[in-house]
């Protein structure tokens, strides 16, 4: 959350800020979620009674959209890189690309489920659908979730001349919530779209 | 707080008084909070299993309807787990942890007073089943293909996962925040290895929390799902998988386990060596048995599985490791009992339930060892031996820790001492009230009596230790109404209670009781795990406050209680109708943005 607390005090344990400690162990928090739904999904692989199975993939959109989505990481980077170097332009400038990338990548995903479920794959078709939605939907709403974080920070910035003292921390802390999502998309990938069905 | 004399004066006094407290984020007020809470919702939950206690005290009771029975046993193990064992323990985790390290507050008070609106939020949409069309009625390990809409058509079930889902994100934010407190907010001095030991059970607790809820989180989803939009996960003729409800739940639930005990070995391990005037023995033993529970916690859930053939190699792989948990355990154990071994023992209120404490949850531990056998599992499975060892690790263990805890902590919470005779009466009619409960019924077990029965016939040979079990179970209720005697007396007293009455060598007892807003003048210097009883024999003097001492404290802010509101609101939308869901969206929204751009300096 970006709305994380500035009442911290300065000096820590650690040395790493609260915030950015929190986000951490926030993460780690994340990837059992992920993994639970992962698992989820695996044991009703080829588990289906009826219906469509992962045959339905279209590959190459997919492929499309996790390259859209792979990007946004290096936007991310940059955006980080230019706010610990207070260049505030390309920092701005890259906060809206990742913005928009992943909105791309969530276009994608709306279609993509839009597509599946014209060819007869719903939540309540088949074990598949079932596991197959609540998995990578989760997913699509931690990349929603980011996009209006990352939006926030960007309006937060707008209105600046100079790069304050707390942003570059508050754009790692975003950086570190959107690479852990972009992450967790390229395990999906591989493992929902990549290795068939047995 | 200046109270005004004025008839117009006292009420305003009043409401500013309420608004203080809606928008503190003081960690001894939210702890104070969660405490109140807390304990109302033990009385309750006590009170249904007064009720389930009646039905059972003779054979073919009529007190309770076989409906209500079945909403009454999970509604109590619900509410004694979610609303009030987890939060005193997070009652005591607030107020003590900023005290304990030498910080002035946690790391973020405004996301700490989040949690425990969030809490109250949910465990109010939990506790509102009853009046709304039934509370869950599946146990509170709500097994499938039970919890399906087919079979529970009610929506306590609905109550069940919404009302769960918002109790994991409170204790969520709760743990984070806990975490990152201690790992971050410590003292100049107190290294890890320095940490009291209620420290380390919260830390280890905290993870535990943080790593075990997104599971749970994910099966509710999932239940939810399958109540509310057909999904298929856990209904066997259309292809679900009910025992994946198992795994996932009990994936969670046996971590959960660890979290309900730890903070109590915490508190025992505090409150054994102030009164045996003696050093903990085997600080670091006793830190990383802790450490090891939290570790082997994720590797055990399967044992409550046994029945649902795993299978042998998973079956041997889970007695083992069911078995290894005990060791640290045990360690625990030995390390306490090695304390008060040589020591100049004082018997006070708190020692009393410590020592309860320890000789209640070895015979608990050990009749949880006697479930690592899948044999002895595949016998005891569902019979009322698993609800005799379930309460005495968790009313023997959890609940007597937890009692220590008060009677220890109280002068510095209140200024105010607890009568130790009234405390010490409450202390022996608890004991024995819980054996006459709890003992009986690894009889009535071991004789076949099946758990979450509303009622059982004559001639079984279970009505005389049913009957013995209720005559205990209101010995129980009799020494909490003591124990609320001795509350409302010593509230009316002055306060008088010294810095440091027992002598006890942390950090919290270094500052005033009740410790000022601010926590610390001045946080003496640490060099070991006992920093007062060390500073005292090398000398070590805290200096006065200097004059005009002024520490800046984090404004209050009615943010996380909007926000909070806006959360459960999306709970009932989800409950009611989804337009709800909207506006509580709304509400959050406006919190979240309120929250970032208030000012916190």
């Amino acid at each position: 959350m970006s709305a994380a607390t500035h009442e911290t005090e300065h000096h820590t344990s650690l040395g790493v800020d609260n915030r950015k400690l929190l986000m951490w162990i926030f993460l780690a928090s994340e990837c059992l979620f992920f993994g639970s739904l992962l698992s989820t999904y695996l044991i009703f692989k080829g588990e289906s009674l009826s219906g469509p199975g992962t045959d339905i993939f279209a590959f190459e959109i997919t492929s499309i959209s996790t390259f859209v989505l792979l990007m946004s990481s290096l936007s991310m980077v940059l955006a980080v890189y230019g706010a610990q170097h207070g260049q505030l332009g390309l920092m701005k400038l890259m906060l809206l690309c990742t913005i928009l990338l992943g909105l791309v990548f969530l276009g994608f995903q709306v279609y993509e489920f839009k597509t599946f479920a014209s060819e007869g794959l719903t939540l309540s078709t088949n074990q598949f659908g079932a596991s197959f939605y609540i998995l990578t939907g989760f997913h699509g709403c931690h990349v929603g979730v980011g996009v209006l974080y990352l939006s926030s920070l960007l309006i937060s910035s707008v209105r600046r001349n100079g790069i304050g003292k707390e942003t570059p921390l508050y754009i790692d802390i975003g950086g570190l919530y959107w690479h852990f999502v972009d992450i967790v998309w390229i395990v999906l990938f591989t493992v929902v779209y990549l290795i068939p069905a047995y | 707080m200046a109270t005004a004399t004025d008839g117009v004066g006292t009420v305003q006094a009043e409401q500013s008084k309420v608004w203080e407290w809606l928008t503190t984020v003081d960690h001894k007020k939210i702890g104070t909070m969660y405490g109140i809470t807390g304990f109302t919702y033990f009385l309750i939950s006590g009170l249904t299993a007064l009720a389930i206690r009646t039905q059972l005290a003779v054979p073919n009771g009529n007190v309770l309807s076989a409906e209500l029975y079945n909403q009454f046993f999970t509604m109590h193990a619900l509410m004694m787990i979610f609303l009030a064992i987890m939060p005193m323990g997070a009652s005591f985790f607030n107020y003590f942890i900023p005290l304990q390290i030498g910080a002035r507050d946690v790391a973020f008070p405004r996301l700490n007073a989040l949690s425990y609106w969030v809490f109250l939020s949910g465990s109010l949409i939990l506790f509102s089943s009853f009046f709304l069309g039934g509370a869950p009625d599946a146990g509170w390990f709500a097994y499938a293909p039970l919890t399906d809409a087919k079979y529970s058509v009610g929506s306590g079930l609905d109550f069940y996962c919404v009302g769960l889902i918002i109790l994991g994100l409170s204790s969520l934010m709760a743990s984070l925040n806990f975490a990152v407190t201690i790992l971050n907010m410590r003292a100049p001095g107190m290294t890890m290895m320095r940490l009291p030991v209620y420290m380390w059970m919260t830390l280890v607790v905290s993870f535990l929390l943080i790593l075990s809820l997104p599971i749970v989180t994910v099966a509710l989803v999932m239940l939810y799902f399958d109540r509310n939009f057909t999904t298929n996960f856990f209904t066997p003729e259309t292809g679900g998988d009910p025992i994946l409800w198992q795994h996932l739940f009990w994936l969670f639930g046996h971590p959960e386990v660890y979290v309900l005990i730890l903070p109590s070995m915490g508190i025992v391990s505090e409150v054994i060596p102030v009164f045996s005037r003696k050093p903990l023995f085997g600080y670091a033993a006793i830190v990383f048995a802790g450490a090891s529970i939290g570790v082997l916690g994720f590797g055990v859930w399967a044992h409550h599985m046994f029945t649902t053939g795993l299978g042998t190699v998973p079956a041997l792989v889970f007695s083992a490791t069911t078995m290894g948990i005990g060791v640290p355990t045990g360690v625990k154990i030995f390390n306490w009992l090695s304390t008060m071994y040589g020591g100049s023992i004082r018997f006070t209120t708190s020692m009393y339930f410590a020592v309860a404490f320890i000789a209640m949850f070895t015979i608990g531990g050990i009749s949880g060892v006697m479930h690592a056998s899948p044999a002895v599992d595949s016998q005891h499975q569902d019979t009322y031996f698993v609800v005799a060892h379930i309460h005495y690790v968790l009313f023997g263990g959890a609940i007597m820790g937890i009692f220590s805890g008060i009677f220890y902590w109280w002068p510095k919470m209140t200024g105010r001492f607890l009568s130790e005779i009234s405390g010490k009466w409450s202390f022996w009619v608890m004991f024995a009230g819980m054996n006459l409960t709890f003992f009986p019924m690894h009889f009535l077990g071991v004789s076949g009596m099946p758990r979450r029965i509303y009622t059982y016939d004559e001639g079984f040979g279970w009505d005389d230790w049913n009957m013995v079990a209720t005559i205990g179970s209101y010995l129980i209720g009799v020494s909490i109404l003591i124990f609320l005697i001795n509350v409302f007396r010593t509230m009316r007293q002055p306060a008088t209670a010294p810095d440091n009455p027992w002598d006890a060598p942390t950090l919290e007892w270094a500052t005033s009781s009740p410790p000022p807003e601010h926590d610390f003048d001045v946080v003496p210097e640490v060099h070991s795990s006992m920093p007062l009883w060390t500073n005292r024999e090398m000398g070590i003097v805290t200096p006065e406050a200097p004059e005009g001492l002024h520490i800046h404290l984090p404004p209050s802010s009615y943010m996380p209680l909007i926000l909070a509101i806006g959360v459960g609101l999306i709970g009932v939308g989800l409950l009611s109708h989804l337009a709800l869901v909207g506006i509580g969206v709304a509400i959050s929204t406006y919190g979240v943005w309120g929250w970032s751009i208030e000012p916190t300096d």
